[in-house]
């Protein structure tokens, strides 16, 4: 019995170590390539450890395109889009969980609709939005779709819901206004929630392509996804820099995953299980 | 003169609730209102507007000419739109099944008592956090049909040359291994969370019954985890639904196999920003919106045959 449970448990760790690598190969490969020299990746059979390390990829990279505008655009975007977000989101959500107001759920229909239409359907009226405002080629232009967000109210409304009635209660008859409650009370209550909304809207803002495709097309207004994009416009066939570019595009994400994995991955299960 | 008092004290406490909930009226609609309004101007609005442009073709100087249904017309004759929605439905029909699948059945195995949870976790999540640009050109260059590891891989075994990302009939199929690849870390933390809400009794009892682990997954996991499965299967679908970055990224303006690859929302992308008419890329939008509506009510409606509530 013992012996069998024990080789159980070999073969799945041999199943999932097998995923693992199919999982790593495409990193590992990208890691390899990014420090070889053109001819050497071109090589067949290709080597597995670079002949000779070529570091100067990485710098090469780093000059022809603005690198650190992409990273400072990227973190200025996911900024503004977190806290717009999060504070507009959980006052919204707040309200519709906690309060009775008439109209409340035509209002709340608002939110079911945006949720259930696919993000194309709003593209060209914001873009409109955004160039009629003069505001194509800015922060700004990244930061407006994001600003508010019905995914976000819906998740926390569920938050809010969960949250026993005694202590609003309590809270009203100290002569709390709704105010204060929400802010004093229900945030510090619902800070999972806060979190799991801020690694949400941080991870699909960063992702995102489209959008900042078509409103920043001047190369020192990209974030890092968009910028990224352009450098295989411009340097199809170089392997070893794209792959370079690559990195140094998702390493800060990557690293920042697997310092808070935790909270990534707890963040991420809250949004499927409360939906 | 006792009645007359009571009756006072109950008005006055209507009263007090009166202006209570007026006051709770109050801070709801201040509360809502940054929400609301920047829903209805990027989103309600939007949408009300690309239906209308839908109907209308976009001239010189920005000024749109209603057409009537002349780009709905169009769109059904245009073999390119005829050609994305077979890519895009075919895209989803393999991506979704074999990528919940996979999902599921690595969330099977890390739910059992095993060490190092954590780690593959984090190792099947990576992708997810990556940016798409980087992850389709790596792809492409595990691709590349002169240089590409996965034709020199299989050159070992006698394979040659096989082109992953030009040839009309791989093409999709290449794309859709990268679409699957990426997103079984985000659908597995989704239903391991789902499989992990399942109480542990209920496979203590079916030991003592007897019952094989085949039988357990069919007895117990997938009916409880089914709720879940159907979230999942929902959200990738519709995302499915909606493919454009890896196609993008993956297939040049000219290689041969666009035909066959291309997606309504590249397309969209492509009328939209590119050739700039915008009243043809908004039809085409509307398209993908109506199959994504159907598609969502099929779902509603088989979803009773298969989702077990508890």
């Amino acid at each position: 019995m013992k012996e069998s449970l024990k080789s159980k448990k070999i073969i799945i760790h041999g199943i999932l170590i097998i995923g693992s690598l199919a999982m790593l190969l495409p990193f590992i490969w990208m890691i390899i390539t990014s420090l070889k020299n053109l001819t050497e990746s071109t090589q067949v059979p290709p080597t597995i450890i670079p002949r000779q390390f070529k570091f100067s990829n990485y710098k090469d990279v780093w000059d022809l395109l603005p690198f650190g505008r992409f990273y400072l655009n990227t973190i200025l975007m996911l900024i503004f889009r977190i806290l717009g977000s999060v504070f507009f989101s959980a006052m919204a959500a707040y309200a519709f969980a906690r309060i009775k107001f008439p109209g409340k759920n035509f209002f709340f229909m608002i939110v079911l609709i945006q949720m259930m239409i696919p993000g194309q359907l709003f593209i060209i009226p914001q873009y409109n939005i955004v160039s009629k405002l003069g505001l194509l080629n800015t922060i700004s232009a990244l930061v407006i779709p994001g600003i508010v967000s019905a995914f976000g109210t819906f998740l926390l409304r569920q938050f809010f819901i969960g949250i026993p009635n005694e202590l609003e209660e309590a809270a009203i008859l100290d002569g709390c206004n709704r105010w204060q409650i929400f802010w004093k009370i229900m945030m510090p209550l619902t800070r999972s929630g806060l979190i799991a909304l801020g690694i949400f809207t941080a991870l699909f803002a960063w992702k995102d392509l489209m959008w900042p495709l078509i409103v920043n097309v001047s190369i020192d207004k990209m974030p890092l996804s968009s910028g990224l994009a352009s450098l295989q416009g411009q340097y199809s066939t170089n392997f070893p820099q794209l792959m370079a570019g690559s990195m140094i595009a998702i390493w800060p994400m990557l690293l920042l995953f697997i310092i808070f994995q935790r909270q990534f991955i707890e963040g991420i299960a809250s949004t499927g299980s409360k939906s | 003169m006792v009645i007359e008092r009571n009756t006072r004290k109950v008005t006055k406490g209507v009263k007090k609730t009166n202006r209570k909930n007026l006051s709770d009226y109050g801070w709801a609609y201040l509360m809502i209102a940054p929400t609301i309004l920047g829903l209805i101007v990027l989103n309600i609005w939007p949408l009300i507007q690309t239906c209308y442009l839908s109907f209308t073709k976009t001239s010189g100087f920005g000024k749109n000419q209603w057409v009537g249904l002349d780009n709905y017309i169009r769109m059904f004759s245009d073999s390119s739109v005829m050609h994305a929605v077979i890519n895009t439905l075919e895209y989803t029909v393999i991506s979704v099944p074999v990528g919940v699948i996979i999902s599921l059945f690595i969330a099977v195995l890390l739910n059992s008592k095993i060490k190092g949870k954590t780690i593959y976790r984090t190792i099947y999540f990576l992708p997810m956090v990556s940016a798409p640009a980087a992850i389709a050109m790596v792809w492409r260059w595990l691709y590349s049909s002169d240089y590409g590891l996965f034709n020199y891989l299989l050159s070992l075994v006698g394979i040659s040359g096989v082109k992953w990302l030009t040839d009309p009939n791989i093409a999709l199929i290449s794309v859709i291994v990268v679409g699957i690849w990426s997103t079984i870390g985000y659908n597995m933390v989704i239903l391991l969370a789902g499989l992990q809400e399942i109480p542990k009794s209920f496979y203590e009892a079916a030991d003592i019954d007897g019952a094989g682990p085949i039988r357990q997954f069919f007895a117990i996991t997938f009916p409880l985890v089914s709720p879940t499965m159907f979230f999942v299967v929902v959200t990738t679908m519709i995302s499915s639904l909606q493919v454009f970055d890896y196609i993008f990224m993956m297939i040049d303006k000219t290689n041969i196999a666009m035909e066959k690859t291309q997606s309504l929302v590249y397309l969209f992308y492509k009328y939209s920003f590119i050739t700039n008419d915008k009243g043809y890329g908004s039809a085409i939008v509307m398209l993908l919106l109506i199959i994504i509506l159907i598609i969502t009510v099929v779902q509603l409606k088989l979803q009773k045959k298969w989702v077990h509530y508890q």
